[in-house]
């Protein structure tokens, strides 16, 4: 029998089993971690099917993280840009000030489930070692959080935050010392600790499962918004924007939509001193294919296929690599990929601070920097919806550095 | 025959077992690596294992991991590394090679691109560890046709499923990792490693090597007893780390070091 020829792509059924989308994602680790990894995606997609486990992780994320979040019409910036209405998914209202918790509740009630008790993580702004902390000490289970030593100078509050939470916070001193090379450790202290030991990755990339589980975590943020936008303005938002380092917030916004197909979808990356000066952190917009942290997708590296150092104002965007989701996205042109230097997110940090009362975080200015810029192509009666992923507090001694001011 | 399968046919009808020293290229400087595989071969190695340098070396501990940032420090690239081999094979023709590293430099350099380039410079056998059989098939292909053997990790975790999986796409021999964690650990657990060795042998008639944790002659011996090749990385590249700017002993402590792992094996065997 010869199958139909589908008109358009069928979105909700990547990845494969083995975790592709398309050529991207799989699972290229150390044969050490093979079994562990399909025991993790067993228990996933057994309880991704359990009612009790779907209302307990509702529950959380109603009663422990705050949700739903608002939708909350950014009109005063609106009329300021003089375009479409931009519209801001409230992610930084979440408990813990991001969108990472989101994913963090889901991952740790699978912990639980399997009996693990130590949970470990990998964190580069310290969203998400902060997200795993804090699922960490309400179910009363060991953490430690891996971190560049780069990043740890950057974002000392949530360092010491984590430890408040009770997580011991290792410097890592290998490689970059930044993102990348606390996943590197993280997955080293996983493979040395198999039985005992769930790794919360924070992000949609990583070996299959975590991409595709992180996804279904984060895609509240997406089904949340399209309701809102359609109970708020009527209809679908003409474009969504949200930032990408890894891409989980993007991806948790754009999921839901991507069967939509006038709804058109941006993603931005991190620009750092402009593409050009090959200072940045823009794998999709100026990096290749290839293969890290147990997926292939687009990466930034040399020729030699060496990866190499990112540059961002955001920690939380310096990664070289990128969820291979996005890159499926970027090549069947479902999704379009944009970057945005560091001034320019620094504009829209002050700008959004001052016009609406909200400090974003800065990975998230870069998403209001592009929402900006495309508002003003847009006519007045069109809508975007831009992910508000976090909040801007762990960020202001960056910004005050950057402007020569001493807080 | 391969060179590996030779090398292996050998020593089992001598009634030996191989001894398998690793080596990161272009550590502590490119223009060392190959003056040191021939001290380790005049110490008694029957392969040599050949670390590509890479950024990112997920699978390996603090020892190997520095010696990849040394390596690099020379911009020392996957082509760098078969040149070494190829400088090698001017003096050897009989020591097999094995390359040993990550997927991304092949992938960068082009599966089948490599792998002529790796079967023209003298090299045996391939190890990308982050690699599973699933995700290989395209590179298989590439090796399998230039005659190249692909190398495989078994870990302590791999179950019978994939046992049989992993036998059925290696060739040469099996890389059995002797412990839950990443190259240079602590804790080699013999009484586990022979329990696995014994369903591994259950699945396969290849050669197993073990490797992971093992640091000194006693621990070789031990090993040795169960399977067919000890491979020794983190210790020696410990040595080449702790002599610092200091280089000019490094091969003859390094080939101290193989000289009495290769008597105690043979002394056991």
């Amino acid at each position: 029998m010869v199958e139909p020829v589908k008109t358009r792509p069928d979105w909700n059924s990547l990845p494969d089993a083995a975790g592709h989308f398309g050529p991207y994602g799989g699972r290229f680790v150390a044969e050490t971690l093979m079994a562990p990894l399909e025991e993790l995606r067993q228990a996933y997609e057994q309880y991704l099917k359990d009612p009790e486990f779907l209302a307990e992780f509702d529950r959380d994320l109603q009663y422990y993280v705050g949700r739903p979040s608002p939708l909350y019409h950014a009109e005063r910036w609106s009329r300021e840009l003089g375009g479409a209405q931009i519209h801001l998914k409230r992610e930084d209202l979440n408990h813990t000030g991001a969108h990472k918790i989101n994913n963090t509740i889901g991952q740790a009630l699978l912990a639980r489930r399997m009996g693990k008790k130590r949970v470990i993580a990998e964190t580069g702004a310290g969203p998400h070692g902060v997200a795993t902390a804090t699922v960490a000490a309400r179910f009363g289970m060991e953490c430690v959080v891996y971190m560049g030593a780069e990043d740890i100078k950057r974002q000392s509050i949530n360092v010491y935050r984590m430890r408040l939470l009770g997580a011991e916070v290792i410097p890592v001193e290998s490689g970059s010392r930044t993102l990348k090379d606390a996943l590197n450790e993280a997955m080293r202290d996983w493979v040395t600790n198999i039985d005992t030991t769930f790794y919360i990755i924070g992000t949609v990339a990583g070996p299959h499962p975590y991409p595709v589980m992180v996804r279904d975590f984060q895609s509240v943020i997406g089904r949340e918004a399209r309701a809102q936008c359609l109970a708020q303005t009527g209809r679908l938002p003409d474009a969504l924007v949200a930032c990408v380092g890894g891409g989980s917030n993007a991806i948790g916004l754009f999921y839901p939509f991507l069967g939509d197909s006038a709804v058109a979808i941006y993603g931005v990356e991190a620009a750092g001193d402009g593409i050009r000066t090959g200072h940045h952190a823009a794998p999709l917009c100026a990096g290749r294919p290839g293969v890290l942290h147990g997926n292939r997708t687009y990466l930034m590296m040399d020729n030699d296929g060496q990866i190499i150092e990112t540059h961002s104002i955001s920690a939380g965007l310096d990664y070289p690599g990128v969820g291979p989701e996005h890159a499926w996205l970027k090549d069947n042109g479902r999704a379009n990929y944009v970057s945005i230097t560091d001034d320019e997110a620094l504009d829209a940090f002050h700008a959004l601070t001052r016009i609406e009362g909200i400090i974003p975080a800065l990975e998230s200015s870069h998403a209001l920097a592009y929402a900006a810029r495309l508002a003003q192509t847009m006519d007045k009666d069109r809508n975007i919806v831009v992910s508000l992923s976090g909040r801007g507090d762990k960020d202001i001694h960056t910004v005050a550095a950057r402007e020569g001011i001493k807080v | 025959m391969s060179r590996l399968a030779e090398c292996f046919k050998r020593l089992r009808a001598e009634g030996k077992k191989a001894l398998i020293p690793y080596v990161t290229a272009g550590d502590p400087a490119p223009e060392l690596t190959v003056p040191l595989m021939h001290a380790m071969t005049a110490a008694g190695a029957d392969v040599i294992e050949v670390g590509v340098p890479f950024s990112d070396p997920m699978a390996d501990g603090p020892v190997i991991q520095r010696a990849s940032e040394r390596a690099l420090a020379h911009h020392v690239s996957l082509r760098r590394v078969l040149e070494m081999v190829r400088e090698f094979r001017r003096d050897d023709a009989a020591t097999p090679v094995v390359l040993m590293g990550y997927l991304n430099p092949v992938e960068a350099m082009g599966y089948a691109t490599f792998a002529r380039a790796a079967a023209e410079a003298g090299v045996d056998g391939v190890l990308t560890v982050d690699i599973p059989p699933e995700e290989a098939g395209d590179l298989l292909a590439a090796l399998t046709a230039q005659g190249l053997d692909p190398i495989f990790l078994i870990a302590p975790t791999s179950t019978p499923e994939r046992l049989r999986a992993i036998s059925a796409s290696a060739r040469g021999f099996l890389y059995y990792v002797s412990l839950k964690g990443v190259t240079g650990a602590a804790h080699l657990d013999l009484e586990s490693v022979r329990s696995k060795l014994a369903e591994i042998r259950g699945c396969t008639d290849l050669p197993i090597g073990v490797g992971f944790g093992i640091r000194d002659a006693t621990a070789a011996a031990a090993v040795a007893k169960m399977a067919d090749a000890v491979v020794v990385g983190s210790a020696l590249v410990k040595i080449i780390e702790d002599a610092g700017a200091d280089t000019r002993n490094i091969a003859a402590v390094i080939g101290d070091r193989l000289t009495g792992m290769r008597r105690a094996i043979d002394a056991g065997a």
